[in-house]
């Protein structure tokens, strides 16, 4: 019988056993992606970063001009959903889209990021 | 079969129409395979001419939205109704001067002296620019209509159109499923909206208010999300946030369209109902309403944080698009992972969620609970728990409009909707899709506000529509199937066979199933619901009757479920012909109702009274009469007190600067005008002297018993007053618990102000000073005003004005009486009295 510290250790290096085999795992399903859907993750992911960077910078400065904080992480925000839709849509195994062309996502995609920018740049103060 | 339907057809992208056979009429029927090119063709000349008809009938409900609420214009004159319409009026004149940069940054310094109004920043601008915009482009295009006339016609043009906002959004999705009955439950439910009267009743010609223009913006809106959610695509997703902008412009019930979307996302996803359509329709309205709702100055970041408190950073919508991207994220996980890995995943994901979570949860909690009202406003509190208002805001309690409804003003404003509505969420619980779970939840929250405010009835009426519009469109789609499928029956005089279901014959167009058809004669599946004669025609089911369609995926699209043959109930032909008979014998009681509503109960424009006498029709024009009389024979810059009422008539009719109006943002100013009038004569007018009033304004009905007048709303002058200024009590106005005002009232409401200006000189008008309205005669009659002079009564005595007495001159040489050392030491001494911070 273990004791109970032998248990705990023995968990723990299952759970992280566990983990490094979820990750290997994540990261070869996420290899086989297309790259169109990629490029689309990777401006996802810079957009959400902006954003963050944005944050951080208010907690330091504040948040004086209010709106100005607003439009700049509503439209960092903005452009990764609209980037993720873009995504969902153009992704050939999503059957509910498959009728929809590439190019008509996109239109509908740059339409929506045009309103998006016109509206934040409004708002910018 | 069992799964869910999954009905969201994609098949609406661009231009791409529908299948010909289903655009066809209500009770057509599919024609039989036999001759296919022949039906083809029939086929087509058929939809043309069901896709004509839909659209004539479509014009014909927009002129009957648009005259049935011409009753005012008839029977008195295009004018503008009410109190807040003037407000909005005098705004949209400002507007066509002074173009709309002025109109922006409008500093209003007519109103609320001497504090003044930010107009730009505390309207909705939405009606006003509507208005203005519609003006501007007549003008440009040479018709010269008046600001007036448009702002009159405004709210019955947008009915019309908010007819045709319910057509639409009727017939996309809920009754989807119902795919060839989907036209027909619009026109019903558009047919519905155009006469409800509980719509008619904010919307008539001349009720320039801000819910003319919302309703059609708030059911467009739904449209447009409903939409979305069917197609999942981000130009209508696009056209859905820019709908949205337009409805908070408009009006403050906005709060309710971005409140029920994220319940509606919440409950698909709880529901098992998730799909990447849900996100496209709600993720990017997010961002973007949140935005646009950020732009309108009355709402500002109002739109971001519930309350004041930064910390308390997040509203509804916020937190339901962060746990709809938490579940985006595990959907999309789970499509890449293997199951074993995912349950892994979730593991360790949960275990170091809940600790995250907790953490984050008691922060929020905390904060939210150092502040007073815990981030919510008073109004929505009030909405939450009816008895909040009257409690604490006397205000709020104080406006007739936010009292609770009653049972009878439930059938007076929508009639016969009121138990079609229960036949309408049953229809769209059949199938259920998701666009019908939305409609359900916004016809089960717009009852429960509806029983808390008498406003919000506005609210229930679109869904109350589209839910009859349904269950009328399902019930008559039944019987006229049954007779149609038993008249050539009848005229063939061969006797029907009981147990021959296979009817392929080819002198009638049959529904024949695709495949083999299958013998299935369960009578449980499918039935389609006739509310009224479920019970009857239950035990006249016969096999026979039974009759298999062909699956609504035609040859088309690829058929998912060939295997799902809908069974079409066909009921007994005489008792088709009688329910479709009482159905019609109900819509006339229906349009009936609608009529002598619109013409006799909702259309006065409260500004002109009339009255039927034996001699004929009076007409009571006092109102414009005194504001006329104010604007013709007082300067420019005079102030004028009133009660807060008739602040927006005041300013945008008589041209003059008044102390309080219906904006009622300011308690503590309507206070002190409240105190004013309940205080006798010198302290009325030593509070009048410093608000630099000129003239008093007093509404008085005993003459001719109307009974709105201010001696029936001086409780909440005194009331509201009593409030702020402690030394008003109310007790001291009360004889055995109620307002009077003969022989037996207290001395204090003998000698207040608004007793003695209502009733100068009315002793002299019958010898007797008998109150119409209260039903005695008055208490005192023979008084002196000494610090007032009536300067104007109008005709029959409704509205009456006084003008403030300059103080007495100094005489010279004449010394003032010393105060006596005793009686201060006295007045010092009895601190049991409150003193009244005005002496």
């Amino acid at each position: 019988m273990l004791t109970f510290r032998e248990l705990e250790f023995k968990m723990a290096k299952s759970s992280t056993s566990d983990a490094q085999a979820l990750f290997r795992s994540l990261r070869s399903a996420y290899a086989a992606t297309p790259t169109n859907l990629k490029i689309i993750d990777l401006y996802v992911v810079y957009a959400i970063t902006t954003a963050v960077i944005q944050v951080v910078y208010m907690g330091i400065v504040g948040s004086f001009p209010f709106n100005s904080f607003l439009a700049g992480v509503l439209s960092c925000v903005g452009t990764a959903v609209l980037a993720v839709c873009l995504r969902i849509q153009v992704n050939k195994e999503n059957k509910e889209f498959k009728d929809l062309p590439p190019e008509r996502a996109f239109a509908d995609f740059v339409l929506c990021n045009l309103v998006l920018h016109l509206v934040v740049i409004n708002f910018l103060g | 079969m069992l799964q869910p339907l999954n009905l969201n057809r994609i098949h609406r992208w661009g231009l791409q129409s529908p299948p010909a056979s289903h655009r066809l009429l209500p009770c057509l029927i599919q024609p039989s395979m036999a001759d296919p090119s022949e039906a083809k063709g029939e086929g087509s000349l058929r939809k043309a001419f069901g896709g004509v008809l839909g659209v004539f009938i479509l014009l014909l409900i927009g002129t009957l939205a648009f005259s049935i609420r011409l009753f005012s214009v008839i029977k008195y004159e295009s004018v503008i109704h009410e109190f807040d319409p003037y407000f909005n009026y005098r705004v949209t004149q400002f507007l066509t001067k002074n173009g709309i940069y002025d109109f922006w940054n409008w500093f209003d310094d007519r109103t609320w002296y001497p504090l003044g109004r930010v107009i730009g920043g505390t309207v909705y601008p939405g009606l006003t620019l509507t208005a203005g915009s519609i003006w501007w482009l007549l003008n440009n295009l040479n018709i010269p209509l008046s600001v007036e006339t448009v702002c009159v016609f405004t709210a019955p043009i947008f009915s019309a159109n908010a007819a045709w906002a319910t057509y639409l959004l009727t017939k996309a999705p809920p009754s989807h499923q119902f795919e060839v009955k989907g036209t027909g439950a619009g026109l019903t439910a558009a047919a519905l909206l155009a006469m409800v009267p509980s719509y008619i009743s904010r919307s008539v010609a001349g009720s320039y208010d801000n819910e003319a223009v919302a309703i059609f913006a708030l059911i467009f809106t739904f449209y447009l999300y409903i939409k979305t959610l069917n197609t999942g695509s981000l130009f209508y997703a696009t056209l859905n946030a820019l709908s949205y902008f337009y409805m908070v412009c408009s009006w403050g019930g906005y709060t309710f369209i971005i409140n029920l979307i994220p319940m509606h996302v919440l409950l698909c996803i709880v529901t098992g109902r998730y799909s990447s359509r849900l996100y496209i329709a709600y993720a990017p309205l997010v961002v973007l309403g949140t935005l646009l709702a950020s732009l309108v100055p009355v709402v500002g970041f109002n739109a971001v944080m519930t309350s004041e408190h930064f910390a308390s950073f997040l509203v509804k919508c916020q937190e339901v698009f962060i746990i709809l991207h938490v579940v985006a994220l595990v959907y999309y996980i789970k499509g890449i992972l293997s199951p074993k890995m995912f349950k892994v995943a979730m593991t360790l994901v949960v275990t170091i969620g809940i600790a995250v979570c907790s953490a984050v949860l008691a922060i929020l909690i905390a904060l939210v609970a150092s502040s007073p009202t815990k981030g919510w406003s008073g109004r929505s509190l009030s909405l939450l728990d009816p008895t909040y208002a009257s409690k604490y805001i006397p205000i709020i309690a104080s406006v007739s409009e936010h009292q609770p409804p009653t049972w009878p003003s439930y059938f007076m404003d929508i009639n016969v909707l009121a138990f079609l509505v229960p036949a309408g969420i049953v229809a769209c619980f059949l199938p259920l899709s998701d666009a019908s779970s939305f409609v359900i939840l916004y016809i089960a929250t717009s009852v429960y506000f509806s029983g808390v405010m008498v406003r919000l009835m506005l609210v229930l009426a679109p869904a109350a529509c589209i839910m009859s519009g349904i269950a009328l469109s399902e019930a008559f789609d039944a019987f006229t199937r049954s007779i149609k499928f038993q008249l050539p029956k009848l005229f063939e005089a061969s006797p029907s066979d009981a147990g021959d279901t296979n009817r392929g014959t080819q002198d009638e167009p049959t529904k024949v199933d695709n495949n083999t058809p299958t013998e299935k004669t369960e009578t449980t599946a499918k039935e389609r619901p006739s509310e009224k004669h479920r019970k009857k025609e239950k035990k006249k089911l016969e096999k026979g009757k039974e009759i298999k369609e062909k699956g609504k995926e035609n040859t088309d699209k690829v058929s998912n479920k060939p295997l799902n043959a809908k069974k079409l109930l066909v009921l007994p032909l005489e008792a088709s012909a009688v329910a479709i008979l009482l159905l019609l014998i109900l819509g006339a009681f229906y349009v009936v109702h609608c009529v002598w509503a619109a013409a006799e109960a909702y259309s006065a424009p409260s500004i002109v009274l009339t009255s039927h006498s034996h001699d004929g029709l009076h007409v009571f024009d006092d109102f414009r009469e005194a504001y006329a009389w104010l604007k013709h024979n007082t300067d420019v810059d005079d102030k004028v007190a009133s009660w807060w009422d008739y602040g927006y008539q005041t300013t945008a009719m008589a041209n003059r600067t008044v102390i309080v109006d219906n904006n009622t943002w300011n308690n503590t100013h309507i206070a002190t005008v409240g105190t004013a009038m309940s205080s006798p004569e010198k302290p009325a007018w030593d509070i009048f002297n410093s608000l630099d009033v000129k003239y008093v304004l007093v509404v008085f009905g005993g003459l001719v018993g109307y009974s709105s007048d201010d001696i029936n709303k001086f409780l909440w002058m005194v009331r509201i007053g009593g409030g702020v200024f402690p030394h008003i009590r109310e007790p001291d106005y009360l004889r055995d618990g109620q307002y009077r005002i003969d022989a037996h009232a207290t001395p204090t409401m003998l000698n207040c102000l608004m007793y003695k200006l209502s009733y100068y000189r009315f002793v002299e008008t019958d010898g007797k000073g008998f109150d119409r309205v209260r039903g005695t005669e008055i208490g005192k009659k023979h008084f002196r005003l000494t610090h007032f002079e009536e300067v104007f009564t109008t005709h029959h005595w409704m509205v009456r004005i006084y003008k403030l007495k300059s103080p007495k001159n100094r005489i010279r040489g004449k010394s003032k009486k010393k105060t006596n050392p005793k009686t201060t030491s006295k007045i010092n001494s009895n601190k049991n009295v409150k003193k009244n911070p005005w002496q």
